[in-house]
This record gives structure tokens, sequence and C-alpha cells, in this order.
């Protein structure tokens, strides 16, 4: 609540609102990875507005998750210069190790596979993100570490992450 | 080896912590500016160097700054754009990842000469551990006083926050961006009036790149004359270019304004040639948006002349046979690469980020898509090609913001420059392997 509290003071007191975006973030890395009904509606108490404000902010944009997701969620560019690159075979790849499709958890719920639009490594193609962390010039063998890692590991990576990675 | 005015310090041990920012000579335009010179001092020298913003659209930005209303009473707000998310643009990330006091350093510069109090970084959300970097510098910054009440020991007080955003390409245009550090949808806005009227709450705000406000700092310290003595004509001082795709060596690189293009790709001190001894095909030269040229027209004009590294020369004789140096997001490709399927990722890209507010972008970019991926998978006839021009004809100039156009002009172009492909692909019923983008349909029906 400190960190949420921090964030409302970068503004003005009566435009608590600007808030919404920093905080969602924050309401999903603290609420398992997603933003359920419930978790929407205490944002909206927190923030004094509406809950349909708060979920027409969260259903916009697509770092928020309306449902639940795995602990990881791999998230593969597939724009221009990543394409160029071979992402679609990072993205087949992918599948096949863990035996889901795009836009499925893999049966531990630990991770889940999305593909992105553009995450800005075009320099250090192909990349994937998985919460705070940016994997980059991507090959099998990389990502066979990096998901040994992060199995391992065993944790929720949220865009919050403190303990990021960045694989130059 | 030309002049470096915003990376120079990159490989600096340490250049990213406030300590050895200053002892390389960082925030000196903050004890100049704010210690000897006036405000509209501050802003005289911006428009006398020629400056033009450098997120994009290349507008000039002491003008730009001179348009801020100031009315007695009402805040005003200087707005960093940090929300790089232009395919093929990544320069953004790096000067903020790697000397993020520049950054802060030319937001209060900047901040001083427009009379705001308070700043805000608005950052896409994928950035977040970018965010992170920039949070510990600011912090480092206030602990120094060079951020909060009477900045080293002057009357000017200033407050900068960062804001994440939420992964939306749309908030980098300035209005929708405005939207979303307001807690909203990025929805843009109808203009005017002008965020320099009503902007961030309805008060007079200045929205500015990353890159540009960086390179605030320089034009002091150096004088807007002396800027404007570097690079070439209207295109003055140094831009960051971002280079990918099928070159040897990709990365960001500051170039003067005015290098030759030939230059730029093929010489080592920057992309270093195309990769693996093939010949190249296209270049995008600033970002996805603007129109991919083929090898002949990106080497040289019309004219036959050399093509240069500046606005003007890039878009030498307009989109029919030019470009634009946009956002510096320079994308190669080689022999082999399939125009149509680049194009591709691109009509997808921006129907998935249109916002949807306008009907011509949000049904046009779908549309568009769907007749590209039939070139795909082999079913597509060559009236589609007549189709697709058609459908991007009546995106463009059709909508509240610039998405229509940056959706609208790499299709033109494409078809344009590269229509035999198009033709031979609808003739031939060639197959392209989309199984991966079938299956994400499926996914989402």
């Amino acid at each position: 609540m400190a960190t949420v509290e921090t964030i409302i003071s970068h503004y003005p007191p009566e435009k608590r609102k600007s808030a919404m975006l920093p905080v969602l973030h924050v309401a999903q890395a603290e609420f398992g990875g997603w933003l359920s009904p419930e978790v929407m509606d205490y944002v909206a108490d927190i923030l004094r507005v509406k809950p349909i404000e708060v979920f027409e902010v969260a259903s916009f944009y697509t770092m928020y998750n309306l449902k639940p997701m795995g602990k990881c969620v791999l998230e593969v560019c597939q724009t221009s210069s990543c394409w160029l690159n071979g992402a679609e075979d990072i993205v087949k790849y992918i599948e096949k190790k863990l035996n889901i499709k795009v836009g499925e958890t893999s049966a531990d719920g630990m991770f889940s596979l999305k593909v992105a639009e553009c995450l800005g490594s075009c320099g250090t193609a192909p990349m994937m993100q998985c919460g705070a962390s940016f994997h980059e010039n991507l090959t099998y063998e990389k990502v066979d570490k990096i998901l040994a890692d992060y199995k391992a590991e065993g944790k929720l990576k949220s865009y919050t992450d403190k303990d990021y990675k960045n694989t130059l | 080896m030309g002049k470096k005015l915003l990376i120079h310090n990159d490989k600096v041990p340490g250049i990213h912590t406030l300590e050895v920012y200053r002892s390389n000579g960082g925030y000196a335009s903050v004890e100049k500016a704010l210690k000897n010179m006036t405000p509209d001092q501050v802003t005289d020298e911006v428009k006398k160097s020629g400056l033009r913003g450098r997120g994009g659209a290349g507008f000039p930005t002491g003008l730009k700054w001179s348009f801020l209303a100031k009315p007695e009473g009402v805040p005003r707000y200087l707005v960093c754009n940090a929300d790089e998310s232009e395919p093929g643009t990544f320069k953004d990330r790096y000067l903020m990842e790697k000397i993020p006091h520049a950054l802060i350093e030319g937001m209060i510069t900047s901040s001083y000469a427009l009379g705001a109090k308070t700043s805000y970084i608005y950052i896409r959300g994928e950035y977040f551990y970018v965010a992170r970097i920039l949070e510990v510098a600011i912090a480092e910054a206030y602990a120094a006083g060079l951020l909060g009440k009477n900045i080293l020991g002057t009357d000017f007080s200033h407050d900068c926050h960062v804001q994440v955003g939420g992964g939306a390409y749309i908030c980098g245009e300035e209005t929708a961006l405005l939207e979303s550090l307001e807690g909203k949808r990025g929805n843009p806005r109808i203009k005017p009036p002008f965020p320099a009227v009503a902007g961030l709450w309805g008060c007079p705000t200045v929205v500015n790149n990353v890159e540009t406000i960086a390179a605030v700092c320089p034009i002091v310290m150096m004088g807007g004359e002396e800027y404007a003595k570097i690079g070439i004509g209207k295109s003055t001082g140094t831009k960051l270019i971002s280079a990918s795709g099928h070159i040897n060596k990709p990365g960001v690189y500051e170039i003067e304004l005015g290098v030759p293009v030939e230059e730029f790709i093929y010489s080592e001190e920057y992309c270093g040639g195309i990769r693996n001894g093939k010949k190249m095909k296209a270049v995008v030269a600033g970002g996805s948006s603007v129109p991919i040229l083929p090898t002949e027209l990106i080497l040289k004009t019309a004219k036959g002349e050399p093509r240069l590294m500046t606005y003007e020369s890039l878009g030498d004789g307009g989109f029919a046979t030019g470009t634009m140096l946009g956002s510096g997001g320079f994308i190669v490709m080689d022999e082999d690469t399939s125009i149509v399927k680049n194009l591709f990722t691109f009509a997808r890209f921006y129907h998935h980020e249109s916002c949807g507010q306008c009907s011509p972008c949000r049904e046009g970019t779908g549309w568009m898509e769907k007749i590209l991926k039939k070139f795909l998978n082999g079913t597509a006839n060559e009236s589609d090609v007549e189709l697709l021009w058609d459908i991007q004809s009546k995106i463009e100039g059709k909508t509240i913001c610039p998405l229509g156009e940056a959706a609208a002009w790499p299709v033109a172009a494409a078809i344009r420059h590269f229509k035999h492909e198009f033709l031979e692909i609808a003739r031939n019923k060639k197959f392209v392997d989309i199984s991966h983008y079938n299956r994400l349909n499926q996914i989402v029906a």
C-alpha cells in the first residue's frame, strides 16, 4: 500500500485517477499476475473512481491480464526485425517444448505463451519478455536455459520485478 | 568519426550513476541555465539550434516551446514522450538505459525554460526495467539537490516523475499519451486545441521526445548557433539511429545529420554492410510507418544524387521516390526478404495497435491484414492488389491521429515499389508458410 500511496502522490490530489496504470501494474503483480473483477473493484476504491473506469482501462492495454495466467508469461516479439531474425521459429520451438500453443498455459501452471507486437529490441532480435526481463538474441539453447532457470525459481514473474534480467 | 553529443560517454563504466555522470561534465547545463540564463534565453538558444523533434515528426522544438500558453495561476507541464513503440526504433531505450541522467538533466533544463514546476516521463510499460533505472537516477538527483526545492540554491523548484504505460503503441501520439497519463484509455484527442494550450489536465503542456529533451543540454552548453553548424541545412545537429535487420552490426548509432546513406549502411563505423555477403533489397529508414524504398532509391535520389541521412534528402521527391527520416528506426532487408510478408507483419502490428476510435483505421487496418494474409496463403487474386491500394487510400488522412497514415503509408509504398512481388504471388498462387498465424486465429476465435 505504501507503494501505491507513493504513486498517487506524484499527481495533484484531485487527480488520483492518473495513478491508474501504475497502480494496476502493482495490483497485477500483488494478486497473482492477473486482474480479477474483485481486484479491479479494489483499485477503483483506492483511486475513488467508478469500477467501469478501471475496467475500460484494464481492457484497453495489452499488459493487463484479465484471466489467470502462468507464473511466467513469455511474450515473444514477432514484428518486422524479430520476424526477419527468426521469431516464428522461436515461437514454434517454445510451443513444442512446453506442449502448448500461443495463448495457452502449460499443464503445471508455470508458463503462458503470448506473442507481442514490437518490444523495442529490434537490434537484438529475436527476443522475448518475461515480466520485467528482456531476453535478447534468442537461440534454441538460450530458450532452453531461460525456461529451466524460471522453472527452478518457480516464482511469479511480473513487470514490476526489481530483479530483472537484461541479456543483451 | 562523427561528432557525438548524446551518447559520447555511453561506454564509460558507471555512467548511469550520478557520481560518474557529474564527474564527466554532467548537469553543467542545469548549472549554466539556472544560474546564468533566463528561461527565454534558453528557449532562444533552442530556436537558434534548429533542433527538430526527434520522435518522428521533426517539428521545430523551439517553435513548439514558443506556442506554450502562459496564463497566470495555471500550472504548465513538460511531458517526456518515452513511449517508444515504433517497430525498428529502440534508440530512446538505449539512451535511458545507459545514460539516464542525460534525460533527467534535459528535463530540468527544459522545464526551467518552459516554467514547468512538474514534469513526467511517460515510458512504455514494456520498458519497466528502464523505468526502474530512471527512478533510481531521479532519486539520486533529488538527494543531490538537482531536483526538488530551490535547485542548486536558485529560485527554481522542480519535481520529475516517471509514469509507466500499459503497452499501447497509440500512446506515442501526444494527445493519446496525455489521456493515458490522466489514467484513461489512450484515445487521441481532436486537435485543436493543441497540448500547448490544453494539455495535461487541461493545462498548457509541452510533449517532447526523449532524444529531443536530451539534446537541449549540449545546445545550452555549446550555444544554439554552434549546434546549428553541425548537420546540413535545416537538418541540424546529431541524430540517434537504431539500425536492425540484415546488417552486420545492428545497434544504436549517433550520426551527424548529413552522413550519406550508403556510408551509414556499408561503413565499418556504422552498420558494417549486409550480413552473409548478400545484396540489399530494401530499407525502411525511419520506423515502420515510413515508406519502404528499394535499394536504388535509398542510396540515390531520383535525380541520381547520393541520398543523405537528413530530413530533406530522405524525403526528396515526396513519397514517389523518397521516404522520411522519421524516428530513425532503420530496418535493412536483404535480397531474400519477402516484402509482402514483411508488410504483413507491419499490417498486423497496426491492426493490433489501432485504438478503434476512427472507423477507417479500425476497420481498414484489419481488412488490409486479411488481404495480405490471402497473399501469404496463396489465395489472393491480382485484383487484390488494387483492393489493397484502395483501402489504404481510404484510411490516409481520414482519422483523428496519424496512426491512419502510419498504417497506410507502408502498404502504399510496398505496392508502389514492389507491385511485381504481389502480382507474382497472386498469379502463381505461391504459398508462404503462415501456419503459425492460422493457429493464432483459431485461438482468438
